[in-house]
């Protein structure tokens, strides 16, 4: 019998390989390496979205006198340190020139070694933490960081509603949550502020307590930067015990899973983020066509056309991966890591342009939106910037 | 077959096995899928048969394999990174209260001196539980072993929730071959031993063990211990192989999975367990893959293939073998050349090593 | 009153978590009473119902889609049992438990597959996802209506435990498998019925949970599954009502732990009773002591 299931795995594993496709001629190759499963499965699709999307709106690319096909090469690295390496081994085996992503730090981190010895630069989406580019020369990143996120949410807090104590919940195990809280902590108690500090486990979705905490203590603010996930139920929670501070997050909560969450809720929630929908008419219509066009793009994007800061990011990614490969003028991976250190575009996002340290995107300004409960949509609230 | 000439043939097979390597290694680039999945298979048999040494051989039900492992892997990681880098890596503890590194190898050691100091703490109060009890309460110590790594108050030693990494990690895939195989062999030799038959003795009647005079106490904890050891020893080459480590991934998921790797090898076989342990992370994270993109062939969109399709497969495969290949790919027997041997010439099989857990 | 007002948040989030955790912990008592099976796949089945919840209030209203998430939850547990526990009834207890996982494994999976991996939103249901106000707190209407509702099934369970011919059936077949069976009793049909009710329960309680916490994922089972189990071993694995015990001490445990400001360690806690409990008192705080057949 042993025998028999050893015979049927071999030739299994047999067809499969045969089944790899050849690789064509005149073809570039983009890796992305996003999740699209576990804690930041949904996050990571809505990046993927803005990425496909770029590769249908500009599918081939000017490379030293010859046009590419632009071919994305799509991993799920399912959102865990320990299934990422060898998501990133297919990309660099696969001979890509060069990687987009991750959503989520922890995630680009342990994948960063892999692309380093293949030789394969990477940019980095939406990862915050500033470990991902520290002290390496191929790891580039086209968002703003975790310090510079977590002083503006503090000093929006201050400011705008005068707090002096903060509630700041974060997960346990989770770097960019804890990273994204402790320079937020940082901040706020440079600006003579008070913070109470909680953590809420792995798979819990029970809040009730941490709110009841928040409100004992007479806080002003709720600071909880967590996964959608966590968020949902956070949210529902606070409204139902009736929570009156306002909620503030980071980038991860520009989603429709919180506008979904808070819809018809009395609930005040903001967040900092990237992009603000309306920021590029053609860009939001044009996401929106290829959204709706496609019923699985419709379910990735969480069930309706809202336009993630997220998918502005991926789209950009992929333009900043198109410039440093006509910049190179060679599909190779080493040439486009040199020309990506002075890649400079006008993104949908913004500007970007790298600094020439750590490769780190030249950002000084995030936006602050507010979740509109009435219409389920975001509404701007205010660009902010903060001198380090 | 002499005994003799059964050595020299494993011995002239292992070596062949690492020369394959040691060529491919210079013909293929290092970041090859191969070489990754390999390395990763290596670190998942070692703890595998580290799993079946409890399971399978001694007949205690420990579901606490990821807390030892990530006990393994933190200790490697915090006693490696350089101290140069220290201030980077634990940005948010002022560059932590360990201010020396120590050398890979010794690390590794520790990494598995300490999971075996954990294990024997732990092991005082959970050996006296039985079966299903005994599984919970390990289950739920690799929770609060995880619990304690996360929390930041010990930050400065183990950097809180946060990644450990920039420390030093073999890259050569010869490297797991032999930490692997050096440490899977003294299982074998430890099976093979006195100690090895008293815990065939105690898995298949407790009783009539102890009436044998086999000390049930003593020989559950050094069973215990000593697949924590190992546990922790390839926890250590887990983190580096994946050259950053954090204490969120050593979830309970971690040990289904390797428990799913023993029972496909078959309960009580350690090559089975080694065999499967590379046809799992072989087949899960390389040659599945294909199975979560969309593909067209020709005109033709093929059904179902999405984005999660590939662990859904796999769920089904493991159920399949659960159910109607209980006995795994091995069962209880070894691989051995003069199984084979004796089956092509058809003379009669030696009585082979091993035994399952259930006669 | 302020102190009141102040703790009571707790205490009822406590109590509610409790009954829901009771709900679960019951089919996992159940089935271990009679299998010595820890049915890991329990936790994976509630969250099933939580999806099935989700698709099923897109397309009908509520009074059609509460009864049909509970006959395909029901189904689900049936069938679970039927393909995946029963051809290994002779096999040794292990790879039992080894199904359980597997089948714990494909359920997760299937429902990242058809999820996509996104948290679903839980509709709201009318009336219990009310927002009332008890004693100067606001909360749901389903944290005030949970505790009265798990003991009124609790009663009817034990009732039917203790006065039917089924229920004796049951009692019988944990107490003594082999000799229930050499008695006449089909154990087969009792075994499914314990799988039955133990879903119903799921499903019931999934109402519960979800109302209150309404992100489903496919992980949103793993959790209060385990700590079901650990209030069923808590309370005395095989005896209901300790199971039921079990589950409003740990629920409220948890709170009061959160409460303290010790939020790190408020699932550790969990398992730090259940190993001090496994070890003074193996068979929990009502479990009958077993004696080691040799």
């Amino acid at each position: 019998m042993s025998k028999k299931l050893v015979s049927v795995l071999l030739a299994a594993s047999m067809a499969l390989t045969i089944g790899a496709a050849p690789v064509l001629a005149d073809t570039v190759k983009i890796g992305v390496y996003e999740p699209a499963s576990g804690d930041n499965g949904a996050g990571g699709k809505q990046e993927t979205l803005g990425m496909m999307y770029a590769n249908q709106s500009c599918p081939t690319v000017e490379i030293g006198g010859t046009t590419y096909d632009v071919e994305l090469d799509i991993v799920d690295n399912e959102s865990s340190n320990d299934k990422g390496p060898s998501a990133a081994s297919k990309l660099v085996g696969d001979g890509v020139s060069v990687v987009l992503g991750s959503y989520g730090s922890g995630v680009s981190i342990a994948a960063s070694d892999i692309f380093k010895d293949g030789g394969v630069p990477a940019i980095g989406v939406t990862c915050t933490n500033p470990q991902v580019t520290q002290g390496n020369t191929h790891y580039f990143r086209i968002c703003f960081l975790d310090p510079f996120q977590g002083s503006v949410l503090a000093n929006f807090a201050n400011e705008t509603f005068g707090a002096k104590k903060a509630y700041v919940l974060a997960k346990l195990g989770d770097d960019y949550s804890q990273g994204l809280a402790f320079y937020f902590t940082k901040a706020f108690e440079a600006l003579g502020g008070e913070v109470v500090k909680a953590d809420f486990p792995e798979g819990n979705s029970d809040f009730t307590s941490y709110i009841t905490d928040a409100k004992n203590n007479g806080c002003d603010v709720f600071f909880t930067p967590t996964s959608t996930e966590a968020a949902a139920n956070t949210i529902e929670q606070a409204a139902a015990q009736g929570l009156e501070i306002p909620l503030l997050a980071g980038d991860t909560w520009d989603s429709n899973v919180i506008l979904n969450a808070a819809k018809g809720k009395n609930v005040q929630i903001y967040v900092t983020t990237f992009y603000q929908e309306g920021g590029d008419e053609a860009f939001d219509t044009g996401v929106k066509e290829f959204i709706n066009s496609d019923s699985t793009n419709l379910a990735n994007n969480g069930g309706d056309d809202t336009v993630a800061a997220v998918t502005a990011m991926g789209y950009d990614a992929y333009f900043t991966a198109l410039e440093a490969l006509k910049a190179a003028g060679t599909t190779d991976p080493a040439a486009v890591n040199e020309a990506l250190w002075s890649v400079e575009l006008d993104g949908v996002s913004g500007h970007i342009a790298f600094d020439q340290e750590n490769g780190d995107a030249i950002r000084d300004s995030a936006f602050v939106k507010v979740a509109n409960t009435e219409t389920g949509a975001w509404d701007f609230v205010s660009v902010q910037t903060v001198a380090e | 077959m002499s005994k003799k000439k059964e050595i020299i043939i494993n011995v002239a097979l292992i070596g062949g096995l690492l020369l394959i390597l040691f060529i491919l290694e210079r013909f293929l680039p290092a970041t090859s899928m191969l070489f990754t999945v390999l390395k990763k298979g290596a670190i998942y048999a070692l703890v595998a048969v580290s799993m079946n040494l409890l399971n399978g051989f001694t007949g205690l039900f420990s579901l606490g394999q990821a807390g030892f492992m990530l006990v393994g892997a933190y200790t490697y990681g915090v006693l490696t990174i350089p101290v140069a880098e220290r201030a980077n890596v634990y940005m948010y503890f002022d560059g932590g209260l360990i201010q020396f590194a120590l050398h890979p190898i010794i690390a590794i050691i520790l990494a598995g001196a300490l999971a075996g100091v954990f294990a024997y703490l732990i092991g005082l109060p959970v050996l006296r539980l039985k079966s299903d009890y005994l599984a919970i309460a390990t289950l739920g110590f690799a929770e609060i072993i995880r619990a304690i790594f996360q929390w930041d108050k010990l930050g400065p030693i183990t950097n809180g929730s946060n990644l450990l990494r920039s420390y030093p990690s073999y890259k050569s895939v010869l490297f797991y071959f032999v930490a692997s195989g050096i440490c899977i062999a003294l299982i074998v030799m430890m099976i093979n031993s006195t100690y090895g038959r008293a815990f065939k003795a105690i898995r298949d009647d407790e009783v009539a063990a102890e009436a044998m005079g086999i000390n049930l106490a003593h020989h559950k904890r050094i069973a215990f211990v000593v697949s924590s050891f190992f546990a922790g020893v390839s926890g250590a080459l887990l983190a580096m192989y994946q050259t950053s480590v954090q204490a969120a991934m050593f979830k309970s998921a971690m040990t289904y999975e390797i428990l799913l790797i023993v029972v496909i090898g078959g309960i009580g076989s350690i090559t089975g367990s080694c065999i499967s342990a590379f046809l799992f992370i072989i087949l899960s994270e390389w040659l599945l893959r294909f199975l979560d993109t969309d593909t067209y062939i020709g005109s033709f969109h093929v059904p179902l293939l999405r984005s999660g399709f590939r662990k859904v497969v796999f769920a089904v495969i493991i159920m399949i073998i659960v159910l109607f290949f209980r006995q795994g790919i091995m069962g209880t027997k070894e691989f051995s050349i003069s199984g084979i041997y004796h089956k092509i010439t058809g003379k009669k099989k030696k009585e082979v090593k091993g035994g399952g857990a259930d006669e | 009153m302020d102190w009141l007002s102040r703790n009571l948040p707790y205490l009822m989030a406590g109590i509610s978590v409790g009954g829901q955790y009771a709900l679960i912990a019951i089919g996992y008592t159940m089935v271990y009473g009679i299998l010595r099976l820890i049915n890991f796949a329990h936790g994976d089945i509630f969250m099933c119902a939580g999806l099935i919840m989700v698709y099923a209030a897109t397309v009908f209203p509520v009074y059609i889609s509460i009864p049909l998430v509970i006959v395909v939850t029901v189904l689900i547990g049936f069938a679970v049992e039927r393909v995946a526990y029963k051809p290994l009834r002779t096999a040794p207890r292990m790879s039992v438990m080894i199904s359980a996982i597997g089948v714990s494994y494909l359920l997760q999976n299937l429902a990242l597959y058809i999820t996509g991996g996104l948290a679903q939103q839980y509709p709201a249901l009318p009336w219990i996802s009310d927002v009332i106000t008890v004693l100067g707190v606001t909360t749901k209407r389903v944290t005030v209506i949970t505790p009265p509702l798990v003991i009124l099934l609790v009663i009817v369970l034990v009732f039917l435990i203790h006065k039917t011919k089924v229920g004796m059936a049951m009692r019988a077949a944990s107490k003594d498998f082999e000799t229930s069976q050499l008695m006449g009793i089909k154990i087969n049909s009792v075994i499914s019925l314990t799988f039955i009710i133990g879903s119903f329960l799921a499903a019931v309680g999934s109402f519960l949970y979800f109302s209150n916490y309404t992100g489903v994922t496919p992980t949103a089972g793993a959790m209060p599954g385990l700590k079901a189990f650990v209030a069923a071993v808590f309370g005395g694995i095989g005896s209901i009502p300790g199971a039921v015990i079990g589950a409003f001490i740990i629920g409220i445990s948890e709170n009061i732990i959160k409460g303290l400001g010790w939020t790190t360690f408020s699932d550790a806690f969990t398992f730090a009773l259940l190993i001090v409990v496994l070890i003074f008192k193996p068979t929990g705080l009502f479990g009958e002591a077993a004696t080691d057949k040799v």
